[in-house]
């Protein structure tokens, strides 16, 4: 049997130390901003256009023999590298400006692969984007990003308050540039399984921020003594335990998908994997101090029901 | 304290699960390879060439295990392995004519008994069946151009037999302009210009005296009307052309205000699906003049009036009327053979009715003249001008032969002349599923071999397994007997989630699997959210029954407003994402929603009844 994780009784002084936990997120932030501006993301041919060749060999290939032929057959721009094993062979070749025909482009890079090859191999998958089509699926991915953001922030505006939807915001806002940042770092490829993952990062880092924020709001009409740091403390303690049983059975799923998902799914899991580490940093040290540094106190969320009243309250 | 549900409850549960697992059955059947025949022409097969299959099939010692007839009208022959259906199929496309369509198909083995009660597998997307997707977009800007070269023939003919005098009409690629010699001509004309075309064009007087004319643009309804018209003809013909190549399951529909997704499962032979889905091909018959020097207008570039210069697929320049004898919309069906005199590839041609007549009249009116068949070819590319995407369209005509009109032709006639039988079967089949109302171009291209998409159920399948049985493993270490409960909500949520998209027969893709996987990390939440709950209940003192009951009801607004918020991330990415987005969107938003019931409804259920009745419960399992 496992020993019971027993943070209900740790009372860690979370925010105490907001000055460092600030400070770090600060950097990383900065750091992401500074790579997404400079670097910038490897976008994928889903946004960028262009034509993505996948064949497999019987057998292990030289990836130069494979170059050679290329260039012979005229597709010298053409990038050549292995995927999963030495016996597939990615193949992208950027968008032509001058090719009266470019869905076809794929149908004779396999034929000069099929003719002066080493090998006859076997297709296995063809992506090719237009250009127009590219920059549509990058307007949309923006654009739904920006929505689910808009969508979220009017929920918790309505169940919550608006202090509450601007702190879960900051959060999200934080875990997904963390999560660029590192894609931008690693020159990792984005395509819309990426982007798929971000977002569905938004939706899993904010259902922790809710539970983290939704303690709070109880424990101020529980804890009726303490002070609004305490109260926020209790909170974050209070759901530690069950911020990190969830984020280990998700970070268990997803380490079984990008170790056996096959390369496919690699890219997506990764950025879960990484979304789900920043997202549960977030809900522990971000949140609540984004949520006490906007003014939320006892106040706030429990306004007192006398009109006129209000002065004597103020702590 | 006591824990219970009403009766009632139980039973609802009960019947849920049920109904859940018996719609998620027909997932458990394998599929058995099969062939597919389909006559696109009668939409039926008859007894004769299916006694004629049967017949062959056994003399080759390939027998279907099972024959259905599909609600289409198409056959459905079942074998047992892959090889035999291979075998099938090539010997079927061989013995079977031109009309009939042999397709590769994985049929669902789902029994009789299920079937009747609508239960279906799920169906899965190309990434994981392999197959072809296209997204091809439609230049609609071109069916203006279209409309006034038809409303220019139209009114020559209409105003002369209206006796109303004009001079000439012109036409650009966005109106047309009727000639006046003087405004009398011009009022004389306007009232039934106006009048017959109300609601299509729009005209303007321009000019005055000498240069009186009348400027016509398509009225704004009608424009949208035309486009509407092109965009469905085109997904028609699509549909037919893609009927001919033998696709089992295509799919073809609209997407956006000019855009058409066509999907084909199985398909390896991109490069003629291409040729054949974008081609525009259809043929002219022209007259060749016998005035003027075709040599001396191809070097001057400039052809006697009332001819045309053309060239021939040598090169040699050769002029032809401008008038057209017939064009290819009359063409009823068309079929590739070897041709009688040559004996090189050959295009066999059925005109309708009206073309026969009109054919026939033509060609008798000029026997011992030579005539011209052109092929035109249509194909667009999308270009980058000034920074904008812009399609162009570049359209090619070839005389591929000149022939001597030895005796007037009528309904069914030849053309020679085609370099390849491919080119002869193609041309034949173009013409045969009919003109594309509006060109259009290959904007995206999705294409996953077989062997790919096998590897990707497998590999997808093998993950949510592991995932799963490691999330099992860890609650039930955990939470020990509650871990166990929460176990069983957790399968319970798998067969949800299988079964509503067996019902809603949506499609099942890579990353549906993933949102699956994700799904099954996540669906825990609910659970571990309610446990810890519980567990910090009973620190606080409470007895277990209290316990579990404040346990419940306080996470429940947590859980309730944690879902609702990645449900609104879902459903966004439903709205807005395209392919891989929606896939993953639609599997996160089932499993968010069935993790409610499960989760809540079902672990409650359970716990109630295991513990809901002991009086003196003094410790829980948890």
């Amino acid at each position: 049997m496992l020993p019971h994780l027993n943070f209900a009784e740790s009372n860690i002084d979370f925010l105490g130390k907001r000055k460092i936990t600030i400070a770090i997120s600060l950097v990383l932030i900065i750091i992401s901003v500074a790579l997404l501006a400079t670097r910038g993301l490897n976008f994928g041919i889903d946004f960028t256009g262009g034509t993505l060749v996948e064949v497999g060999y019987p057998e292990a290939v030289e990836l130069d023999t494979i170059r050679e032929t290329l260039s012979a057959g005229g597709y010298a721009g053409a990038q050549v590298q292995t995927f999963g094993t030495s016996r597939d062979v990615l193949i992208r070749l950027p968008p032509s400006e001058d090719d009266d025909n470019p869905a076809m482009l794929s149908n004779r890079v396999l034929n000069a692969l099929r003719d002066g090859g080493p090998a006859d191999p076997d297709l296995r998958r063809v992506e090719f984007v237009g250009p127009a089509v590219g920059e549509e699926l990058r307007e949309q991915g923006g654009l739904a990003m920006i929505y689910a953001l808009a969508g979220i922030l009017i929920y918790v505006a309505v169940r919550f308050e608006w202090r509450f939807s601007i702190g879960s915001v900051l959060a999200l806002v934080h875990d997904v540039l963390i999560t660029l940042g590192i894609f931008s770092l690693l020159q990792m490829e984005f395509d819309l399984g990426v982007l798929a993952a971000v977002l569905a990062v938004i939706g899993y880092s904010l259902n922790d921020t809710i539970v983290v924020y939704d303690r709070i709001r109880e424990n101020f009409r529980v804890l009726r003594k303490q002070g609004t740091e305490q109260v926020m403390n209790n909170a974050v303690n209070k759901t530690l335990a069950r911020t990190i049983v969830t984020s280990m059975t998700t970070l268990l799923v997803l380490f079984s998908l990008a170790i056996l998902g096959g390369a496919a799914l690699q890219n997506f899991s990764i950025a879960l994997i990484i979304g789900v580490i920043v997202g549960t940093y977030s809900s522990i040290f971000i949140a609540a101090t984004a949520a006490l540094l906007l003014g939320v106190d006892r106040q706030v969320l429990l306004p007192v029901k006398k009109e006129g009243a209000e002065e004597d309250q103020t702590p | 304290m006591r824990n219970s549900y009403p009766a009632w409850l139980y039973a609802l549960i009960v019947v849920v699960v049920l109904g859940a697992g018996l719609y998620a059955l027909p997932n458990l059947f394998p599929e058995d390879p099969s062939v597919q025949i389909g006559n696109p022409v009668t939409g039926e097969i008859d007894e004769n060439i299916r006694d004629l299959m049967g017949t062959i099939l056994g003399a080759q010692g390939v027998t279907p295990k099972q024959v259905d007839e599909q609600d289409d009208g198409q056959l459905l022959l079942r074998f047992e392995t892959s090889d035999e259906q291979s075998l099938a199929a090539e010997i079927l496309r061989n013995a079977l004519d031109d009309n009939h369509t042999v397709a590769l198909n994985l049929a669902p083995a789902t029994p009789n008994w299920l079937r009747a009660i609508n239960g279906q597998p799920m169906a899965l997307g190309l990434d994981l069946r392999g197959g072809v997707h296209f997204l091809m977009e439609v230049d609609l800007d071109a069916v203006i151009g279209t409309a006034m070269e038809r409303y220019t023939n139209e009114l020559r003919g209409r105003m002369r037999d209206e006796r109303l005098t004009f001079g000439t009409i012109e036409r650009s690629s966005s109106d047309l302009t009727v000639m006046f010699a003087n405004e009398e001509n011009l009022a004389a004309a306007e009232s039934w210009l106006t009048r017959e075309y109300r609601g299509e064009l729009e005209w303007e007087i321009r000019g005055s005296g000498e240069t009186s004319r009348m400027v016509a643009t398509l009225s704004d309804d009608h424009l949208t009307e035309l486009r509407r018209q092109a965009l469905q003809q085109n997904i028609s013909t699509l549909r037919s052309r893609v009927d001919e190549l033998g696709v089992a399951e295509p799919i073809i529909a609209q997407q956006g205000e000019h855009r058409i997704v066509v999907q084909l499962p199985g398909v390896q032979d991109t490069a003629r699906a291409k040729e054949v889905l974008g081609a525009t091909a259809t043929l002219e018959f022209r007259l060749v003049s016998e005035a003027g020097d075709p040599m001396e207008a191809d070097q001057t570039g400039r052809a006697p009036s009332g001819t045309r210069l053309y060239h021939e697929r040598d090169g040699t320049p050769v002029l032809l009327q401008r008038q057209v004898m017939l064009t290819g919309d009359y063409i009823t069906d068309a079929s590739s053979g070897i041709a009688q005199d040559s004996g090189g590839p050959a295009v066999f041609i059925n005109l309708d009715g009206q073309g026969a007549r009109i054919f026939s009249r033509v060609t008798s009116d000029n026997v011992g003249r030579l005539m011209a068949s052109v092929f035109i070819e249509t194909t667009t590319e999308t270009v980058e001008e000034d920074g904008e995407q812009v399609i162009r369209t570049s359209r090619s005509e070839e005389v591929i032969n000149v022939a001597r009109i030895n005796e007037p032709l009528g309904r069914r006639f030849q053309i020679s002349g085609l370099d390849t039988t491919r080119e002869a079967r193609n041309l034949a089949l173009l013409l045969r599923a009919g003109a594309l109302a509006a060109p259009m171009s290959i904007v995206e291209e999705r294409t996953v071999g077989p062997s790919l998409g096998q590897e990707n159920i497998d590999r997808g399948m093998q993950s949510v397994v592991i995932g799963f049985i490691l999330v099992m493993i860890f609650m039930v270490l955990y939470y020990r007997a509650f871990g166990l409960i929460a176990n069983v909500a957790l399968a319970l949520n798998l067969i949800f989630i299988v079964s509503v998209l067996s019902m809603l027969q949506a499609t099942l893709t890579l990353p549906g699997i993933a949102g699956i996987v994700l799904t099954v990390g996540m669906a825990v939440d609910a659970n571990v959210l309610i446990f810890e709950r519980i567990r910090e209940e009973i620190r606080n003192g409470l007895s277990p029954q209290a316990a579990i009951s404040s346990g419940y009801d306080r996470a429940f607004t947590t859980i309730a407003d944690a879902n609702v918020t990645t449900l609104i991330a879902a459903l966004v990415l439903f709205l807005f994402g395209t392919g891989p987005i929606k896939g993953f969107a639609i599997t996160l938003s089932i499993g968010i929603i069935a993790s409610m019931f499960t989760a809540i409804i079902v672990t409650r259920a359970i716990v109630n009844l295991t513990y809901g009745r002991q009086r003196r419960l003094t410790r829980l399992a948890i």
